[in-house]
């Protein structure tokens, strides 16, 4: 597929030596450093990296948006106004110059539409004022320029969508609202900040391809920010790669994925193959002994609760889930955002407790419960053996307690352990999971999230426990990070023969991962099945939507374009 | 395939970006709480005046020059005296002696005001650490040094002017700031442990016990606080000695003060109880109080600081309205309230203004009691970004 810009074409935007430094704690921190790059017309620049790399500072910087205190140091920014060459640099963050560029030759959206849209103006409102902001047209025309847009961006029924909020939208609505409001000034260059990144992949793929339509319809020049190396071989002429503030490689896309020349940009690539493979798992025994069967479980709640507590409807995050979970078994739940397979997974731990249905688990000492109606005092005897490691290493480590303190509160309450064999086990787990064993007179913040991941690992394995529950353990890591922890868990489960039930709305570490798979859609099971058989030959239409929609890490495989 | 080295560089950087561990990385709760306390400039500077006025309240025998009670008709509403450091020799130079100066007293006939002309001529030598009256420290033992005072007993010595019956203003200010500042500081521990009490309960249980415990917190703060404090403390009887209305006049206080710390209270255990570290607690089979007490409370301390600090305040300022307006604390109990009462009258204000003095003290400690609980919430939170 031959870059859409012509060979020669002039950069509309040539940023050089960009460095962006911002004081913290009496030092600094050079979040960008001599960066330099063009834009031609017509063209995908897709800035890549992972999480503290500077992208999005970068991206921040062109607009003069980069956050207090932080300020660009040394550079240009020249923006081809066609009459001449202008330095965004030097118009300053305030001031007319700027206001100029913002939103007329340059428009940006954000990651999180939802706070960048004012809940308490309509859409239609927001792009018409966008729009009289920047020419001096009639309302009227404003309005009809407005619903354009919106067509354009294919909301359905588009006046109407005018008039209402941003609330009524969903994600994907509301992402395209905001691309519509970026186009209403018919701007040359279009940032956009990881837009699909709060998105599902369904939505994602529909947005992605919305973007390479538009920008071929008008021959913007777009520099796309992304972690995802999936969505740069899917949008991508050219690739810049970021780390730790400094450019590490910049190329065309097939150059980049196929003839990686720097070694970071190798190692990156290599970590994200790597998911593409299914890890080598040993095969499964043909006589399966369940550990956990979930029977038609349900959990209702009640909406909109009138005056005599009778409920108008009932909101089914749960609908009749039937699952078996085998010994040494890694069940995977895959699924959208608001399928429920998050709240499966903590109903199963009785943090929500089912309104229907039964979840019979067979326990260490061969006696089989049913995890639905257990009394609190039953279900806690049960906590060390079912345990969980829940998605936000940050949120789920208590700040105020050290690393030795979180990882022998199970031991402490659970077990007769004295102070110092805790201490010893803790270490013990902390080598196991792969941090230093004195790591545990640290508090939670001064790891990484990977560091911290596999505190909470070593939380949940503390006990020895039969069944994890994991809730998406690798949504908050960057993906070079995600197969560690994933191999983690892997030896992990060999070693204490494990049963994972393993949530997550990324297919391929589900691939990567698990034995079995379940795809959940609105509460619901929509198919089972073996995981090479889901990825491969899906059966269901909802399941064939979601496998088409992930973007794969080869340009070669580009979706194309819906005409 | 690089070089193993290489490759195994550039695995470690990939594996974790961590910055080398400093010292706020390794840091505990406290050292990043002061850090970004230290950052607010203004709130330390109020931390530092607090501590100097929380001082004066514990030292204030010793630092008052004049017993508070101790009046001298001769110097009603004397003017305040500046201190001189140098006085004549006899021989043309001078030598360092801090002084004040005696007073001309003559009463206009017309309008019996007595009229103060500063006496050059009459030199009082002052000095620190000086014998003065006798005083019980803090009700234990006796003891005789002032900080401050004429070296000759018994000379008149107001810095900051006298009242209607001649007693030093200074003096009775000092001790005024003890019964001021412990009413809110004893005021406020009342309300806390009800406040955190009942807004723990609210908070973590929730359900019906919250939805009464917080009609409870909107009744009692819908109703009009001065009239109510006026209704209360026209309960007490007149013949209670004055430190048990000093103690009745605290409890009115913080029954009505535990509100603003129980809602606090409330609503941090509301947003802890989801947060997913205390179900990780809860899925590592704690119990309930530890829950609480171990996992909950730790992330509340701070906040609890910052509602006190801003507690305290409205209980000084609670305290000298109720006393101005009589129905507080009675003399012979001193409180900066009590000492405004004096300025009820025009007199006061057109002939000795400096009967202000315990009014400015109110501002001062109220605004840095205020500025440092800003600062103290600010950084509250070190790991809000």
């Amino acid at each position: 597929m031959p870059s859409n810009a012509a060979p020669n074409a002039k950069p509309v935007l040539t940023v050089k030596n960009l460095a962006v430094e911002f004081p913290v704690h009496k030092s600094v921190v050079h979040a960008v450093r001599g960066v330099s790059f063009t834009l031609s017309r017509g063209e995908t620049l897709c800035l890549v990296g992972e999480s503290g790399s500077g992208k999005s500072v970068t991206a921040r910087a062109i607009l003069q948006l980069v956050a207090s205190p932080g300020r660009i140091t040394a550079g240009e920014i020249l923006l081809d106004t066609g009459s001449g060459e202008l330095d965004i640099v030097k118009l300053g963050a305030l001031g007319r110059g700027i206001r100029e560029v913002r939103g007329r030759r340059i428009a940006m959206i954000f990651q999180e539409p939802m706070s960048s849209l004012s809940p308490v103006h309509t859409i239609g409102h927001q792009i018409v004022e966008t729009i009289l902001l920047h020419e001096k047209i009639s309302k009227e025309e404003a309005r009809k320029r407005a619903a354009a847009l919106l067509d354009r961006v294919r909301i359905p029924n588009p006046e109407a969508a005018l008039d209402r909020y941003s609330f009524e939208f969903s994600g994907g609505m509301r992402q395209r609202a905001m691309i519509a409001m970026a186009l209403s000034c018919n701007p040359e260059i279009l940032i956009a900040d990881e837009p699909t990144t709060a998105l599902d992949v369904t939505t994602q793929a529909e947005i992605l391809s919305l973007l390479r339509e538009l920008q071929r319809d008008r021959g913007m020049a777009v520099l796309f920010i992304t972690h995802d190396m999936g969505v740069v071989a899917q949008i991508a002429d050219r690739v810049m790669v970021m780390f730790k503030g400094e450019m590490v490689e910049q190329a065309d896309v097939f150059d980049l994925f196929e003839r990686p020349q720097q070694p970071y940009t190798k190692a990156l690539l290599g970590s994200v193959l790597k998911l593409e493979t299914p890890a080598p798992r040993p095969p499964r025994p043909a006589e399966e002994s369940p550990i956990a069967e979930i029977s038609d479980l349900s959990l209702h709640f009640p909406l909109n609760v009138g005056m005599l507590g009778k409920p108008a409807a009932y909101l089914k995050a749960i609908d009749g889930v039937s699952l078996t979970i085998n010994k040494g078994e890694t069940v995977g739940v895959v699924g959208e955002s608001g399928s429920g397979k998050t709240t499966l997974g903590r109903t199963l731990l009785r943090i929500y407790t089912p309104t229907g249905g039964q979840v019979n688990y067979w326990r260490g000492d061969g006696v089989e419960v049913d995890i639905a109606r257990l009394s609190k005092r039953e279900m806690k005897s049960l906590y060390s053996e079912v345990r969980m490691v829940f998605q936000d290493p940050h949120s789920s480590l208590n700040p105020r307690m050290t690393v030795y303190q979180i990882i022998s509160e199970p031991l402490r309450t659970n077990t007769a352990m004295s102070e110092r064999e805790m201490r010893d086990r803790v270490a013990e787990l902390l080598m196991r999971v792969g941090l230093p064993a004195d790591g545990g007179e640290r508090y939670p913040h001064a790891f990484s999230g990977g560091q911290r991941q596999r505190i909470s690992i070593a939380r949940a394995i503390a006990l020895r426990p039969r069944l994890i529950i994991a809730d998406e353990p690798t949504s908050a890591l960057d993906v070079s990070l995600r197969h560690q922890v994933l191999d983690l868990m892997r030896g992990l489960q060999d070693e204490y023969g494990l049963s994972y039930l393993f949530i997550s709305h990324d297919i391929s570490v589900i691939r990567y991962f698990c034995d079995r798979v379940a795809v959940m859609k609105n509460g619901k099971i929509v198919e089972i099945g073996d995981v090479q058989q889901i990825c491969e030959r899906p059966e269901h239409p909802y399941t064939q939507t979601l496998i088409r929609a992930v973007p794969r890490p080869d340009p070669r495989l580009r979706l194309s374009a819906p005409a | 395939m690089s070089a193993p080295t290489e490759a195994t560089d550039i695995e470690a950087g990939l594996l974790d970006q961590q910055l080398t561990a400093g010292r706020l990385q390794a840091a505990g709760q406290w050292t990043l709480f002061w850090h970004k306390f230290k950052k607010h400039k203004l709130a330390v500077l109020s931390l530092v005046i607090v501590g100097l006025i929380y001082f004066v309240a514990l030292f204030a025998e010793f630092l008052a020059p004049q017993d508070p009670a101790k009046f001298d008709p001769r110097f009603t509403y004397v003017p305040p005296q500046a201190i001189g450091w140098f006085v004549d020799d006899g021989a043309g130079g001078s030598r360092f002696q801090p002084h004040v100066t005696g007073f001309d007293i003559k009463v206009d006939a017309k309008s019996f005001r007595r009229i103060f002309t500063p006496k050059p001529s009459e030199i009082i030598p002052i000095g620190l650490f000086v014998k003065g009256q006798s005083y019980k420290m803090w009700g234990l033992f006796d003891a005789d040094i002032h900080l401050i005072g004429p070296l000759e007993k018994n000379k008149p010595f107001f810095l900051a002017g006298g009242d209607r019956l001649g007693r030093d203003l200074l003096s009775r200010t000092i001790h005024g700031t003890r019964i001021s500042m412990s009413i809110g500081l004893v005021g406020v521990s009342l309300s806390l442990i009800i406040g955190m009490i009942l807004g723990g309960i609210s908070g973590y249980r929730g359900g019906l016990v919250d939805r009464v415990i917080q009609r409870v917190i909107e009744f009692i703060r819908s109703v009009p606080t001065i009239p109510l404090w006026l209704g209360l403390a026209a309960a007490m009887p007149k013949d209670w000695p004055p430190l048990q209305v000093y103690f009745s006049i605290l409890v009115i206080l913080s029954l009505i003060g535990w509100t603003e710390i129980a809602r606090v209270v409330r609503g941090r255990f509301l947003s802890l109880r989801s947060e997913d570290f205390v179900i990780a607690a809860r899925l590592d089979g704690v119990s309930e109080f530890r829950l609480i007490m171990r996992h909950m409370m730790p992330s509340l301390y701070s906040h609890i600081i910052a509602a006190v600090t801003l507690a305290i305040p409205h209980m000084i300022l609670a305290e000298t309205a109720l006393s101005f307006l009589g129905l507080g604390l009675q003399p012979p109990i001193v409180s900066w309230g009590v000492l405004l009462q004096d300025t009820q009258n025009l007199r006061a204000i057109t002939q000795a203004p400096w009967l202000f003095v315990p009014g400015i003290c109110v501002v001062v400690a109220v605004l840095s009691l205020n500025f440092l609980g800003d600062g103290v919430r600010d950084a509250a939170d070190p790991y809000a970004k």
